[in-house]
């Protein structure tokens, strides 16, 4: 599978069409699929209705959109009108919802061809996929590991080639630590910037919708699609939206690049991964960058702030799942809290429930001043780091994740597994946009390195990342390691 | 291990969700963990820092007083575990 934007370029030519191009996606997930679990739900015809409709409009001429042809995997988080949305959840594992989320809409405006739903932790908690209701999903790059979460199944299939183009959705890292551990590119666009109506709400003041692409083109071009205010997001803000190909950039002349003197203290522990991101910083200082140290003093606290707000917003926001208008329904003889009660006890799985006791208790009377109002104050101070920072260099590199992707079953331990999103979940707080895209190999296993920039400077981090990505092409070194294509290569030896 | 200041029954009473004694068990240990990094926290003056709700700086946001198009009936009944006709219909809420 080519590059989304190779495929739009081929069927505006005619070489290929839309239709050749949605059944060649299908096939590779039903190769592979088996082994992987990218998907919960597939829609092959819906995909082929709209590959057609795509091969049509360049028939007649029209303008089929940016997408053209562009296979896309979509997180079951986003709501697809008459396709099941489960959030990973057994709640609703049911559920059709009745309209599509503007993402959606706007993906298949600009001739998006989605041919599936994909496995996340539920309600998008967690950081490896094995919080799904359903199943967990495996890491393209070597199965018997995680994809990284929340965002698994959409980094799984673009890494493992089935689509070029996913789109996940990011709180404290869940488009970013899936992307590393998958080998992709994926970025989270400032808080605002992306419309989250029809997106099911996990932390309403962080989730942010964001592309999880096979090169940092296409990552430019889906943003471009997705981004720009929606009168249906009221905290959607009405910036104008730029054409982020243009922010590409092939060299680094006059670049800024800020080092976080703080992170790098926490990765010394590692040797593989230290030296990983030393390389990169010094692929960037070749690339022409000049690297300055900056410091986040406050990001050391991000863990706990975010393990306050988070599962606060999540306790409100989850309270709507009550049996009542959609959804599981538990009702057997008692009276309404009865059915309140039981069927969240039902429907929520262990991490779900573990937020929501912690976001309440923080949230209720006598202890929301202590946490909740003061991890609010610490934000603050977190978003002043940022600005401390960014007044001395133009954009922060730093590394996505502290390990690549572990085992299935290796972080039992829940605080493990919030760890994982420790340079992550600072630039969450802020609101600020950050990427992850593919920076080597620890062993047989990818790593991404982040960068991240000031409110709406999306096009300053796509256009490093792209000078990176061109001097690297470190995704593209290697094949990842799936059973049907190592009995095929074997096959065919 | 921090001391988990959490009383899980008042709690899950409060979330309306009801969780085996397995599970409290289970999540006082776990959660006891993530106190050790939250009791951080309260070492930190704050005294003359505003809270921060949300990043953007954005106030009310006010839309036109106008009637558009919204889900039909049937549509936003399609989902409903129980209904009759026009109505969501739920065990019985008042004695």
């Amino acid at each position: 599978m080519t590059s989304g934007h190779e495929i739009r370029e081929a069927v505006l030519r005619r070489e290929r069409s839309a239709a050749e191009i949605a059944d060649e996606a299908l096939a590779r997930i039903e190769a592979v699929d088996s082994e992987l679990k990218a998907f919960l739900t597939l829609t092959p015809e819906r995909a082929r209705a709209r590959a057609r409709a795509v091969d049509e409009a360049v028939a007649r001429g029209d303008d089929p959109g940016l997408l053209a042809g562009v296979p896309v995997a979509v997180k079951d988080l986003f709501c697809t009108k008459g396709v099941r949305t489960t959030c990973g959840s057994k709640i609703l594992e049911n559920f059709v919802p009745p309209y599509s989320a503007t993402v959606v809409e706007r993906l298949e405006a600009q001739g998006a061809v989605i041919v599936g739903k994909t496995n996340m932790d539920e309600f998008a908690m967690g950081s490896s996929c094995e919080n799904s209701a359903f199943f967990p999903t495996r890491n393209p790059w070597d199965p018997s590991r995680v994809p990284g979460g929340s965002s698994g199944g959409s980094a799984s299939a673009v890494g493992a080639r089935c689509v070029p183009v996913a789109v996940g959705t990011d709180t404290g890292g869940s488009i970013r630590e899936p992307a590393s551990f998958c080998n992709v590119v994926g970025i989270k666009p400032t808080y605002g910037r992306v419309s989250r109506y029809g997106m099911i709400a996990f932390a309403s003041s962080l989730d942010q919708a964001g592309p999880m692409t096979s090169d940092v083109r296409d990552a430019a071009d889906v943003l471009e699609v997705i981004a720009g205010h929606d009168p249906m997001d009221s905290t959607s803000v009405d910036v104008p939206v730029p054409h982020y190909a243009s922010s590409l950039r092939d060299d680094l002349k006059g670049v800024r690049i800020g080092i976080v003197e703080e992170f790098e203290e926490s990765i010394a522990g590692d040797v593989a991964m230290a030296a990983l991101y030393e390389a990169a910083y010094a692929k960037l200082r070749e690339l022409g960058a000049k690297t300055v140290p900056v410091r986040l003093p406050h990001a050391k606290y991000g863990l706990a702030t975010y393990y306050l707000i988070a599962p606060a917003e999540c306790s409100s926001n989850l309270a709507r799942y009550d049996g009542v208008r959609y959804g599981l329904r538990i009702a057997d003889g008692g009276d309404v809290y009865a059915m309140f009660e039981k069927t969240r006890a039902a429907g929520f799985g262990d991490e779900v429930k573990r937020r929501i006791i912690l976001g309440t208790y923080a949230l209720s009377s006598g202890y929301y001043d202590a946490y909740y109002v003061r991890a609010q104050k610490i934000r603050t101070l977190m978003k002043g780091d940022f600005d401390g920072a960014f007044a001395q260099c133009d954009v922060i590199a730093c590394p996505a994740v502290s390990c690549p992707a572990f085992e299935l079953g290796a972080k039992a331990d829940p605080v493990s597994m919030y760890l994982m999103d420790y340079f992550t979940i600072p630039m969450s707080l802020a609101g600020i946009p950050a990427l992850s895209v593919p920076a080597g190999y620890v062993g047989a296993l990818p790593v991404g390195l982040q960068i991240a920039a000031p409110a709406f400077e999306e096009g300053r981090i796509l256009g490093v990342a792209h000078a990176f990505e061109q001097a690297t092409k470190f995704a593209r070194l290697r094949e990842p390691l799936i059973a049907a294509d190592r009995s095929r290569a074997e096959s065919r030896a | 291990m921090a001391e988990i200041p959490i009383d899980i029954a008042h709690v899950s009473k409060l979330a309306r969700l009801a969780l085996t004694d397995r599970e409290a068990a289970a999540f006082s240990a776990q959660l006891g963990k993530l106190f050790d990094y939250i009791k951080e926290l309260q070492a930190l003056d704050v005294e003359h820092v505003h809270p921060t709700a949300q990043v953007i700086p954005l106030r009310n946001v006010f839309r036109d007083d106008v009637i558009t198009a919204s889900l039909d009936q049937a549509a936003a009944l399609a989902n409903a575990p129980d209904k009759d006709g026009a109505y969501f219909k739920t065990p019985r809420i008042l004695e």
